[in-house]
């Protein structure tokens, strides 16, 4: 049994919405009435959970509510959820940025906080006098500094540079020199914020494996927040799912990550009605049914990872008199490019379902969000029905071989055959 | 949760907590993080520890101020001597004010230059929070640098003006026009005093202006005002008789009286000119540092 070195004791976070301005003077004095008569905070007891969508009663909302954890000396901890879900809240108190509206966490070690890469970097110093002024921001001393200059340069790869202004270097190595900064502390506890989503795929490549050797290699504790599934995948074994300010859920990275994207896909993934009064479609055909399905898991509406078949499937009633229909859907992204269009005639009854599959095979489709464009015309091609968003899905980027952690370029990333023809 | 308030944030080196996880007792927290803190938990050892940070800090403020300006450093004297020329000009010639029979360039530079760096640190130190959001809200280290920074820094700057001064102070010392003493060793007692004044000010302004932007606005107009009722480009002499005790009330009074005795031998200074802006100073500073430290802790939220 490892020790816990992060324990939070009901943490809340209460910010207050709108224009600070009106009415704060009148708050304030009412709080600090409460206060100095030894009563609670009377703003403590309002507010309510934080989802964005709804329009709340209250000024004031919760970010954070009642947040209970403990992290064990070692664990690579992920932290996920949607956005406003709370996570950069958390990390913002852990890091002491701001403070918990009530409760406590204690910990154990010192703790570095990377909520940015480059925090202090002034653009007119050079890339030396910014690593000693990073550095000492980050909590290091100048003697610790001085002991791993030359480390920290030969990681961050810009020893040319590195008496040249920062404001001459390009982004990149910018943040390389940042990021070998943070890598170079020595704490117990290390939170890291999505500093991920920069910097090129060899240096991604290189954080990635500082931050393991971090966490595996040296026994030290990394909070890791991420929006980037494959890259929590890969870093963490345990993870805390946040959903509106409340925990969801401890545990288990993989089935964490499974279960929240079950649960937060944008998907519109299946469409069934009892009987055709109620169905979607027009005089001329109906659809019963229309799903897409996990055809590489024993449940159909299984979350869609990169490596899934999926199964396309429409139960439609034809209700013209020709029993021969051309039926066919177009894919495309989100955004609107079409990848492929797919169909062909079929024998339908007349005034009977009829069930339709088409599988789109495994490592095809790209980390996107798709689009089903489905369309039914007459054997001699006049259209009879169309619904350009009949379906939307979401495929998801899960679990990565290599260290290259950010997407994937293309609409489809399909898996294609190499060799190698030596000789 | 009761209204006790206790003990705050504490960070032990590396090879302290290695010792005491190796003791495995799970009470044995080296930090808490919570939202009730007593006003008087200032973290001093902490502050301590990041004293190289300071040291950094004020470099880059004097590395960078006037990088690729053409003129350079300087700009710090161009900066005292045209607002010497200025004062030389409207107050000497024009209102024909008077400087207590010295000249009138030394007078109006002992004056600038003193009121330069309060001025400079009250201002600076009062914005303190609003200039810093963005380094303030990614990472975490003792808030209380940041002033401590600007104080030290822009006593470089006057360091630097205070050189010109004494240039021209020889010139006409040599010239026989002015008569320095003694008092010019208390000189640094002086410094001391305007630097702990401007931050005890300057802190418990920062705190409010988090919250209240109004104040911006607020300061910047004060400041000339204060700067007319200060003995600054004026003798204390010059203040008529039965005002005289307002114009006592002033802490700056005196180090100003002090400067002009001390360097160009004329006015009246006594000890008194001392003993009440240190008092006032304790005070002023004890104050700021615990709103400051208030403050600090949740002034993201709404700054």
């Amino acid at each position: 049994m490892s020790k816990v070195v992060i324990k939070a004791e009901n943490i809340s976070k209460q910010y207050r919405l709108g224009l600070v301005g009106t009415g704060t003077v009148r708050d304030d004095l009412k709080r600090w009435w409460y206060n100095a008569r030894g009563k609670e905070d009377p703003f403590l007891k309002i507010g309510e959970a934080n989802d964005r969508s709804t329009k709340g009663e209250s000024d004031y909302v919760w970010s954070l509510r009642d947040i209970n954890f403990e992290i064990n000396q070692g664990d690579s901890v992920g932290i996920i959820g949607r956005n406003g879900a709370g996570k950069s809240t958390l990390l913002k108190i852990l890091s002491q940025v701001t403070q918990p509206t009530t409760g406590k966490i204690y910990t154990k070690g010192r703790i570095a906080s990377l909520l940015e890469v480059g925090t202090g970097f002034h653009p007119e110093m050079t890339g030396r006098e910014n690593i000693y002024l990073n550095g000492a921001i980050l909590g290091m001393r100048k003697h610790e500094i001085t002991r791993k200059f030359d480390e920290i340069v030969a990681f961050s790869g810009v020893e040319r540079y590195i008496d040249t202004p920062v404001k001459r270097y390009s982004s990149g190595m910018y943040v390389r020199l940042a990021f070998a900064v943070a890598a170079h502390l020595e704490s117990e506890i290390l939170i890291v914020d999505e500093v991920l989503a920069v910097g090129d795929a060899e240096f991604q490549k290189k954080c990635l494996g500082k931050m393991n050797d971090v966490s595996k290699g040296e026994g030290r504790t990394v909070l890791f927040v991420s929006h980037n599934m494959a890259a929590v995948e890969t870093l963490c074994n345990r993870s805390i799912t946040l959903r509106d300010g409340l925990i969801s859920e401890i545990g288990e990275t993989s089935k964490l990550i499974n279960n929240y994207l079950s649960q937060n896909s944008f998907s519109n993934r299946k469409i069934s009605f009892e009987s055709i009064d109620d169905a979607i479609g027009n005089s001329n055909v109906k659809i019963l049914y229309a799903a897409v399905e996990n055809a590489s898991s024993n449940n159909l509406d299984a979350a869609l990872d990169v490596y899934s078949a999926i199964n396309i499937r429409f139960q439609i009633v034809n209700l013209t008199d020709d029993a021969t229909l051309s039926i066919g859907f177009d894919l495309k992204t989100a955004k609107g490019d079409v990848l492929f269009g797919s169909g062909g005639k079929f024998n339908c009854a007349v005034n009977q379902a009829t069930d339709l599959r088409c599988q789109i095979p495994g490592n095809f489709l790209n980390d996107e969000l798709y689009q089903i464009h489905m369309y039914i015309h007459t054997a001699a091609m006049r259209q009879l029905y169309s619904n350009v968003e009949l379906l939307t899905f979401e495929v998801q980027d899960v679990k990565r071989e290599t260290g290259y952690l950010g997407k994937i370029n293309g609409l489809i990333r399909p898996q294609l055959e190499w060799t190698l023809n030596n000789n | 949760m009761n209204g006790k308030k206790k003990f705050t944030i504490s960070m032990i080196s590396n090879e302290q907590s290695l010792q005491q996880n190796t003791t495995s007792n799970d009470q044995n927290w080296d930090a808490v993080i919570e939202s009730k803190h007593s006003l008087f938990a200032i973290n001093f050892k902490e502050l301590w520890h990041y004293r190289d940070l300071l040291v950094l800090f004020v470099r880059r403020d004097f590395v960078t101020v006037y990088k690729q300006t053409i003129l350079g450093p300087l700009w710090f004297f161009i900066q005292p001597i045209l607002t010497t020329i200025t004062f030389t000009v409207i107050f000497g010639n024009v209102a024909q004010l008077s400087t207590d029979g010295a000249p009138k360039v030394v007078f109006y530079m002992a004056g600038i230059t003193l009121w330069g760096y309060f001025s400079s640190c009250l201002t600076s130190v009062s914005g303190v929070f609003n200039a810093n959001a963005g380094i303030f809200g990614k990472v975490y280290f003792p808030r209380l640098i940041m002033p401590l920074t600007i104080v030290i820094s822009n006593l470089m700057k006057f360091l630097v003006q205070f050189l010109l001064f004494v240039c021209f102070a020889v010139y006409f010392y040599s010239m026989g026009q002015i008569q320095p003493n003694l008092w010019i060793l208390a000189l640094p007692l002086v410094i001391v005093l305007m630097a702990l004044i401007a931050m005890g000010i300057g802190l418990i302004l920062s705190a409010m202006t988090t919250k209240y932007k109004d104040l911006n606005q607020l300061i910047s107009f004060g400041m000339q005002l204060f700067m007319y009722a200060t003995p600054v480009i004026y003798p204390s002499s010059a203040i008529p008789e039965k005002y005289q005790w307002i114009a006592n009330m002033n802490p700056l009074a005196g180090l100003f009286d002090y400067m002009r005795y001390a360097f160009l031998g004329v006015g009246t200074f006594d000890w008194w000119g001392f003993i009440y802006p240190s008092i006032f100073a304790v005070v002023v500073l004890f104050f700021g540092i615990l709103v400051f430290n208030k403050v600090q802790k949740t002034f993201m939220d709404t700054v």
